[in-house]
């Protein structure tokens, strides 16, 4: 070997051009890509397909009867087009749920994040996230053939919940988002800096001051999170509200012992008797799921921006 | 201040500790000093214990993680503990205000005494231990709380009868040498100020509750020169009023701010495994000039560790 070749064979083997082609590399990144796209694509499909018939919808009905008129009978001989009793009753049902679900989850979650040992955590937590896993049909059944007949019987008045009613829809939706929020706030609590709860203690706080003075504000985005993304979740929930909510629609009910329809229980209905496509009673199914869709959008909106917030929080 | 029972909670909740005037002075402290012989510590003054280790041993489940400590903490001094690092130092300052409790597995054996009661006797309440034996950590650690309510919040908790909030936040921020340079944003986030500003915080903090003793864990170790000498400064002065033990790896700086140093060191034995160990406690001057030991001396003049 002459000393020619072999400086030429270092600099070879310093190279640091491109040697192999790599195709599996650009085809992983297609499918991730495509894959990413799916939901992107969905959203997008739902906006359009809701959209077309919305607009028709708009186009007979007009903006100020269906937000201000307070009777919803679209397949009633008298037809009506506020959609107000829709809305009012899942604002009664999702009130209903969170005064259940709230303190439910957020005592869950500070249990587990504060009192817990990590042994017990370990366990009742994935037993807490399993509860989210029941069919929602499940909730509505127990709540009509189980639980309303024992809260008919312990009312201690004589005019007690109806057959249907929102309070018993209110209640089981109640239960089905406390894991929702006491697994997300838990999250959000473990991921308060340990630090902080040293602070906390070496200042003379109790257990209980540690949990409530510290750890649950420095988790506040993250419990505000929780807390909408179970309102965005009974807000679409259908078929608790279906089974146990009642189909009162033709006025606006605020006495959760009264049935009532809800938006997703009115569409849940309508869908499955026989309407024909492009009546209006058939367009007005989307432009309350338009309305549902603009809802929930903005519920988890805010939602996204609070976990944002609560990233930024401490350094 | 003599009897201090721990498991009551004494009446005279306000009581307002009074500065003497004669001990104020404070000898030159070369601050600067980073490299040059360490200055030998300021003279201790005349002294009483209010706290003892004795035979102190610390276990982390089956682990022993330091091993059979004893010594004083003499009342209003400062008592720095150096040594390399798994020496088992700060195992020992967490001992003295029980925060070890937080840690599952975590047993103390041996005694400590405060005002000569055992501080792990079973009628002893860990929160009333905490409310005498304030603790300052290595990396500021301000709530998410206003400057203000970061002051506030021990006397809220420890429901200390105050009679007025305001002057209370603002003495324990003068006393923490920090007031001038929040007094006009005292709404702000406490983690809006710098490092050096969140450890004054910290400290305004622990004094706000009124504790016998402070124990800083490290806590100029997250912090600049600057920084440093400002909290080398301040406890100084809190040495006036209250009695601190500090852990530090920065031998310099035990030297110049304390009164006596303890020297740990880590053992290891014929398994392998590593305990801390108290080599030598005495006051800084005789420690950092005269130590009696040869690991001390090695370690001082930084042939080991």
């Amino acid at each position: 070997m002459t000393t020619s070749t072999q400086s030429a064979g270092s600099v070879a083997g310093n190279s640091l051009r491109r040697g192999r082609r790599r195709p599996i590399e650009s085809i992983v990144q297609v499918l991730l890509v495509a894959a990413a796209l799916v939901s992107i694509v969905t959203t997008v499909g739902i906006v359009i397909a809701l959209a077309d018939p919305t607009i028709e919808f708009f186009q007979q009905v007009s903006l100020v009867e269906f937000f201000t008129t307070t009777s919803w009978t679209p397949t009633f001989a008298q037809k009506a087009y506020g959609v107000l009793p829709l809305v009012s009753a899942t604002l009664v049902v999702t009130a209903i749920a969170l005064i259940i679900a709230v303190p439910i989850g957020l005592g869950s979650a500070i249990y587990l994040s504060e009192y817990a040992k990590p042994a017990t955590r370990r366990v009742l937590k994935p037993i807490i996230e399993l509860l989210a896993g029941v069919p929602t049909v499940v909730y509505g059944f127990v709540a009509l053939f189980a639980l309303n007949p024992l809260l008919q019987k312990w009312w201690p008045t004589d005019n007690g919940p109806g057959f249907q009613n929102l309070l018993i829809a209110g209640i089981a939706m109640g239960i089905m988002i406390v894991p929702t929020i006491a697994s997300i706030s838990e999250d959000s609590m473990a991921a308060v800096p340990r630090s902080l709860r040293e602070g906390a203690y070496a200042l003379a706080s109790t257990k209980m001051q540690v949990s409530t003075r510290v750890v649950v504000p420095a988790a506040i985005s993250g419990i505000v999170a929780a807390v909408v993304l179970g309102v965005s979740r009974a807000v679409g929930e259908t078929m608790i509200v279906t089974i146990a909510g009642g189909l009162t629609s033709d006025r606006v009910v605020f006495n959760p012992l009264e049935g009532a329809a809800t938006m997703t229980a009115f569409i849940a209905n309508i869908s499955s008797g026989d309407i024909p496509v492009g009546s209006l009673d058939y367009d007005s199914v989307f432009a309350v799921g338009a309305l549902l869709f603009l809802i929930t959008f903005a519920l988890n909106a805010v939602s996204i921006r609070m976990v944002r917030r609560f990233r930024e929080v401490y350094e | 201040m003599t009897y201090q029972p721990l498991h009551r909670r004494p009446k005279n909740e306000s009581e307002v500790r009074t500065v003497n005037p004669d001990t104020t002075s404070r000898p030159a402290v070369n601050i600067a000093g980073v490299g040059a012989q360490p200055v030998a510590g300021h003279q201790p003054r005349a002294a009483a214990p209010v706290m003892e280790l004795s035979g102190v041993s610390v276990y982390y489940g089956a682990y022993e993680a330091v091993r059979g400590t004893s010594m004083p903490i003499q009342e209003k001094q400062i008592t720095a503990m150096i040594g390399p690092s798994g020496c088992g130092k700060s195992t020992i300052l967490r001992s003295l205000n029980r925060m070890n409790d937080l840690i599952p597995g975590a047993r103390v054996t041996g005694s400590v005494t405060y005002h000569g009661q055992d501080l792990y006797a079973k009628d002893v309440d860990p929160i009333e231990v905490r409310r005498r034996i304030g603790m300052v950590f290595q990396k500021p650690n301000p709530f998410p709380k206003s400057i203000y309510d970061n002051v506030a919040y021990g006397p809220r908790v420890t429901g200390m009868k105050v009679a007025n909030m305001d002057d209370l936040v603002e003495k324990a921020l003068r006393d923490a040498a920090l007031w001038d340079e929040v007094k006009d944003k005292l709404k702000s986030s406490g983690l809006s100020l710098s490092g050096g500003q969140q450890q004054r915080l910290c400290i305004a903090r622990t004094i706000a509750v009124k504790p016998e003793i402070i124990l800083m864990d490290e806590p100029c170790s997250a912090l600049d020169p600057i920084a440093t000498a400002k909290i080398e400064d301040l406890m100084f002065e809190l040495s006036n009023d209250y009695t601190i033990v500090i852990v530090t790896h920065n031998m310099q700086q035990a030297a110049r701010v304390s009164h006596y140093t303890s020297f740990f060191t880590a053992e290891v034995d014929e398994k392998q495994e590593r305990h801390g160990r108290l080599v030598e406690f005495t006051n800084t001057s005789k420690l950092f000039t005269n130590p009696t030991d040869k690991r001390t001396e090695d370690y001082i003049t930084g042939r080991f560790g």
